[in-house]
């Protein structure tokens, strides 16, 4: 790579041709300062809050695209430069509904750092503001136009990372709007409800729908039996929530602090991912004995299944009849779980603790209500349980490291790895290998299916079958493989798509990262790695010995796909109009 | 070919077409048949005249008589008189175009003409562009023919460097250097753009071009294509320009049919072809980038440079993109040499340029002159001076992104550089005329909320900060400005001019900036003294009925809408300030002058 010298106030720095003012100045240990610009995703120079001054150059320039050249004289601190951003800063926190106080993203907004570090004492040009009405009517995701600043991060995730794009700018000037089209809410817009606009975003213009009040209720309600599950994901994440650093495993404190909550049972979906990957397990077989549509997707990420269901069709017969694993997992609570323990149905109370918002939306679906009553009652996100646990007064860095209850809590390696992409494929061929060869797998960590490039493709030798896998996360990525197999391009037997990039340890509804933050390093890599490490450190590493789920098929349902693992354990899909 | 004895030109540019000029060319039509005479006399719709004024214009040759106001009833006469007994019916010539012995002057020795050069208009009101049988045989595709049998495409780079034409857009650009720029970018796939998205208010130089003479951008276009080694070109037009479009869409399918576009034209093994793509009404899809993502089918918002589009372009590729009236300029330079083109102009600033004369101005229309020329001869001598003897303010140049020129500047020659110098810009070419009669915080505001609606809202210094310096205009005209007003815009407006992301930006402010520097006292007026010395600003306005003017006949108080007038017989009638609206109704209805505004 041909390297090129540029001076950033001063300093002298040797940078990659086609480096970016604003990367050669870290490398100066400059931090300029930006607030539209987010790594990879959005690159495009609006806000002008990191504009610098270039030798030569007729105007300021904005640093997160300007490429620098060789011998380039870069200053980032002249009064031009400080007086334009100042302005630029100012003018936006004229239009901004600034009730920081009681702002979800309070202390965790990129504008308040912003406002700070360039020590904006007061606002001067004060003028109309966006009086727009809240939309809240979807139940994954709710948009505050009037904290809205403009800066397109998560239109560029919805259509360039997403392939979506149901949000846009509309309307010009003063009136130029973030939001579907034709003033419709997002509920009515072809959305998947990945959240993944929530993460991208700087303020608190897009949050979460916060269900938090439903479970305090539920709590303290003493005729209820509440039990509460966590994804895989949320264990490596959490902890950010409490100042840990990024990768940080808390899963025995994230237990001590539901127990504290007052949840009745604390159990791990990853058992349920165990449960999981033996029915899709044994449905994939089936398919590929007995002629059945292939490939085979799997269907544990709700935003690509509504994704498929908006915009995919002709595929739905390729998704594995499967519930995710959390509603798996309140099935089985409200039937063999609650009959063990005499509880009615009625009174069990399922909360499941996800990375995820599509989750949230995808609880509310009709079809999944296996005993009558609905699966899972209420989803909450990782970033939810950690305002629970703060407004509980507890401080999870101090809480001891406990164990999750018995059966339902009992899980392996396998299920863990469920929140990296990759992980279901990974533990569906540690299971399907050994079913089919009646052999112990060799190595059972698959590498090939690992990692964060958009799609990964593996061949699995399993006796005289060749199984062809490819794994893609990031509905945009499952576009393109989708496409390609329907050219005939591509042929696969099974496949894993993560509606998120970089699958659930980087869902919607995991501790926001800044955009600073993403400079330096990559959630999706820092967060995998944590689950991979707890992956290795668990005593049982795959689905099929997990010896609660070998009990529950013997005491309850069975055998994998038996007829009463299909009532409780599968699923059917609707085909959905895109507008 | 078929010999006429004489021909009928009647001007079909928007404005003479808007005042009837299709009915007065079927009139003539119907006429010429009456009197059988219509194998001797053809009727020709022409493009844009200029003197948009006295429209519908129409001139008879081989007499060269310059009718003009011309009305259905009078193409009656036009036709037995003139063109069945050859009398010309001097009584509806236009009366500069007669002269001291009441003889017709030729059309170069008319005062709107005379001080005029016509180079990228000089086809319109003399071609039928419908036809492109007239353009060629006004050596149109001759240039085309040059470069293609003649010119290496190095050569056509030198010979636009070397004629020293710059941008007709508004920047200038150096048109030679951005040819050169594009033809040595890399690519597999270049393109060619124009841009004729104008969207200034009061401008149509680049309609009149299009309306007028749609050939020469499609010769340059496909001279440029040749030249930057592209094969596909878009030319980007207003949807608001119906005629320009479908002269465009004629033009385009006569060249095709004449193997001037499409395959190996004239030929040869270059191959090149044009589409329209229309616009929706966007300002800011003037700017180049924001043009180029429109014709991509995205929301027309411009995008930080570098890279410039000769680099990555349309689509991504190495685009070359021209205003209209710089393509108009290119076959003449290939035909005449460089040499010509500098030997019109300044120092700097090289060949002509048109303007859209507009406001308070006797000659309301469109004018070409050399580069250099000095606002005063453009005002007083072309355009006939300021109606009603009334007192010269300033002159807006560049449309909202440009500034005012106070009577002080006119004798500015104008170029690129001397328009910059004084805070404005040469734009397009809106020219728009103001006296004493206009308020120039008003007409800040009327420039300013133009942007603020026109902003694409993609960077804050341009949507919420032109949008702050509104609303303190706006309070300064409602009579509530403040100490300290100024200082806020002034800082406002330099602060949008230097962070904002594209040129709408960072000329937005302009007209402010310019009047506050040149008028700095009526902003002063207004705030302190809450007064509007021209009378505009409704809110600083009191109409008060004179005393020893007032016959008591009592029409005021009937006209007045909200009964704000009482009076009694013989007594002067008064005007209930809390309850007047100032709508001037009063006014108008006075038979005596005795009611005032101040």
């Amino acid at each position: 790579m041909e390297m090129i010298k540029v001076k950033i106030d001063g300093v002298e720095v040797e940078v990659p041709a086609g480096t970016t003012a604003l990367e050669a100045a870290r490398l100066a240990n400059i931090d300029i300062p930006t607030l539209c610009y987010l790594k990879d995703i959005n690159e495009i120079g609006a806000c002008r809050m990191c504009l610098v001054e270039v030798e030569g150059a007729r105007s300021l320039q904005a640093s997160c695209v300007f490429p620098v050249a060789d011998g380039m004289n870069i200053k980032t601190n002249t009064p031009k430069v400080r007086a334009a951003r100042k302005l630029s800063l100012e003018l936006i926190l004229s239009n901004h509904d600034r009730k920081c106080l009681t702002c979800v993203r309070s202390q965790n907004c990129e504008l308040q750092d912003l406002a700070k570090n360039l020590g904006i004492d007061d606002i001067r040009f004060e003028g109309e503001r966006y009086d727009k009405p809240v939309d809240s009517l979807s139940p994954s995701i709710v948009r505050d136009p009037n904290k809205c600043v403009l800066c397109r991060r998560c239109v560029a995730v919805c259509r360039n990372v997403q392939g979506i794009g149901v949000i846009g700018a509309t309307e010009r000037g003063f009136d130029t709007n973030i939001e579907p089209v034709f003033d419709m809410s997002i509920n009515d817009v072809p959305c998947i409800n990945c959240g993944q606009c929530i993460a991208a975003c700087p303020v608190g213009a897009l949050r979460e729908k916060d269900d938090t009040e439903k479970v305090w209720d539920a709590l303290h309600n003493p005729d209820l039996h509440v039990v509460v599950q966590t994804a895989p994901a949320v264990r490596v994440a959490l902890g950010e929530e409490f100042g840990m650093e990024m990768g940080t495993r808390v899963t025995g404190k994230m237990v001590a602090a539901l127990r504290r909550l007052g949840f009745d049972r604390v159990f791990d979906t990853d058992f349920a991912a165990d449960l999981t990957i033996m029915e899709e397990g044994t449905e994939l077989l089936d398919r590929v004995k007995n002629g059945g549509k292939l490939p085979m997707i799997t269907s544990c990420s709700p935003g690509w299944i509504k994704y498929c269901e908006h915009y995919y069709p002709e595929f739905l017969d390729n998704l594995s009849t499967c519930k995710s694993p959390h509603e798996m997992m309140g099935a089985v609570v409200k039937s063999y779980y609650a009959e063990k323990n005499n509880w009615d149905p009625s009174k069990v109370f399922v909360v499941s603790i996800m990375p995820c918002t599509a989750k949230k939306f995808e609880a509310q679906r009709p079809e999944l209500s296996a005993t009558g009553h609905p699966d899972v009652d209420v989803v909450l996100t990782t970033r939810e349980l950690a305002r629970m646990i703060k407004e509980a007064g507890m401080d999870l860095t101090k809480l001891p490291d406990e164990e999750f209850d018995p059966a339902l809590g009992d899980s392996t390696g396998a299920g863990v790895i469920f929140g990296a992409t990759g992980g279901v494929m990974e533990a569906a061929l540690r299971t399907v290998y050994e079913v089919v060869t009646g052999e112990p797998m060799e190595n059972i960590e698959i590498h090939a299916v690992r990692g964060i490039e958009g799609v990964k493709e593996t061949e699995v030798k399993l006796g005289d079958m060749t199984v062809r896998a490819a794994i893609v996360h990031g509905t945009a990525n499952a576009k393109a493989l989708l496409e390609q197999i329907k050219s005939g391009e591509k042929e696969y037997h099974f496949i894993e798509v993560m509606g998120c990039p970089g699958g659930c340890v980087t869902g919607g509804g995991q501790p926001i990262v800044k955009a600073k933050t993403y400079m330096e390093k990559d959630p999706k890599v820092v967060r995998a790695k944590a689950i991979y490490e707890e992956d290795r450190d668990l005593p049982i590493r795959k689905s099929h010995e997990n010896p609660s789920v070998k009990k529950l098929y013997e005491e309850f349902l069975g055998e994998p796909n038996s007829k009463k693992a299909h009532d409780l354990l599968h699923t059917h899909y609707t085909q959905r109009s895109v507008y | 070919m078929e010999l006429y004895r004489s021909h009928v030109l009647v001007c079909g540019g928007t404005g003479c077409h808007s005042s009837g000029s299709a009915d007065i060319i079927e009139h003539f039509n119907r006429d010429l048949k009456k009197y059988g005479i219509e194998k001797e006399v053809k009727v020709v719709q022409t493009g844009c005249f200029g003197l948009c004024e006295v429209g519908p214009v129409v001139i008879v040759y081989p007499e060269g008589a310059f009718y003009s106001r011309v009305k259905d009833e009078d193409v009656t006469e036009i036709v037995s008189e003139h063109l069945v007994k050859g009398r010309i019916v001097k009584h509806l010539l236009y009366h500069d175009s007669l002269d001291a012995s009441q003889e017709i002057k030729s059309l170069d020795e008319v005062p709107f003409y005379q001080k005029q050069e016509r180079v990228a208009l000089r086809n319109c009101g003399v071609i039928n562009p419908e036809n492109i049988d007239e353009y060629i045989a006004f050596d149109g595709y001759k240039a085309l023919g040059k470069v293609l049998t003649e010119m290496t495409p190095e050569e056509v780079i030198e010979t636009i460097k070397a004629s020293g034409l710059r941008g007709r857009g508004g920047a200038g650009f150096p048109t030679g250097l951005k040819w050169e720029f594009t033809y040595k970018a890399k690519g597999d796939k270049k393109f060619v753009a124009c841009n004729a998205d104008e969207g200034d208010p009061g401008a149509f130089m680049d309609r009149s071009i299009l309306e007028g003479d749609p050939h020469a951008v499609i010769e340059a276009m496909t001279i440029a294509g040749y030249t930057v080694g592209a094969d596909q070109g878009y030319i980007y037009v207003r949807a608001e320009y119906p005629i320009a479009v479908q002269r465009l869409t004629i033009a385009i399918a006569q060249a095709r049919e004449y193997g001037l576009l499409g395959k190996n034209i004239l030929g040869t093994d270059f191959s090149f072809d044009l589409e329209l793509r229309l616009g929706a009404g966007a300002f800011v899809c003037g700017e180049e980038t924001a043009l180029m993502a429109s014709v991509e089918g995205f929301r027309g918002e411009p995008r930080p440079r570098p890279p410039f589009p000769a680099v990555k372009g349309l689509f991504g590729k190495p685009t070359l993109l021209n205003n209209v009236e710089t393509y108009a300029n290119i076959p003449q330079i290939i035909i005449n040499g460089p040499e010509w083109l500098q030997s019109i102009g300044t120092e700097k600033s090289k060949g002509t340029k048109v303007f859209a004369l507009g406001g308070k101005i006797n000659n309301t229309g469109l004018v070409e002159v050399p580069m250099g020329t000095t606002l005063r001869e453009i005002i007083y001598e072309i355009g006939g001076g300021i109606p009603n003897g009334k007192q010269f303010k300033a002159a807006q140049t560049g449309g909202p992104s440009g500034g005012c020129i106070p009577a002080q500047h006119l004798d500015t020659p104008i170029d690129y550089d001397s328009l910059a110098a004084i805070g404005s810009m040469m734009g397009s070419g809106g020219l728009i005329v103001m006296d004493e009669d206009n308020c120039m915080v008003d007409i800040a505001r009327f420039f300013l909320e133009f942007t603020v609606d026109e902003s694409c809202g993609k960077c804050p210094p341009c949507r919420i900060g032109t949008k702050r310096m509104l609303e303190l205009l706006n309070k300064i005209a409602e009579g509530k400005g403040e100490e300290g007003d100024i200082e806020k815009l002034v800082e406002l407006g330099e602060g949008i001019k230097t962070a904002s992301l594209c040129g709408l930006g960072q000329s937005a402010p302009n007209p402010v900036l310019s009047t506050i520097r040149y008028f700095r006292e009526e902003y002063e007026e207004h705030i302190k003294d809450k007064k509007c010395r021209a009378g505009v600003c409704q809110a600083l306005l009191q109409y008060t009925i004179i005393e020893d003017k007032c016959r008591s006949c009592g029409l005021c108080a009937k006209a007045c809408p909200v009964n704000a007038i009482s009076g009694q017989r013989k007594q002067p009638y008064v005007i209930d300030q809390a309850t007047c609206i100032k709508c001037g109704a009063c006014m108008e209805k006075c038979p005596f002058d005795a009611i005032v505004k101040r």
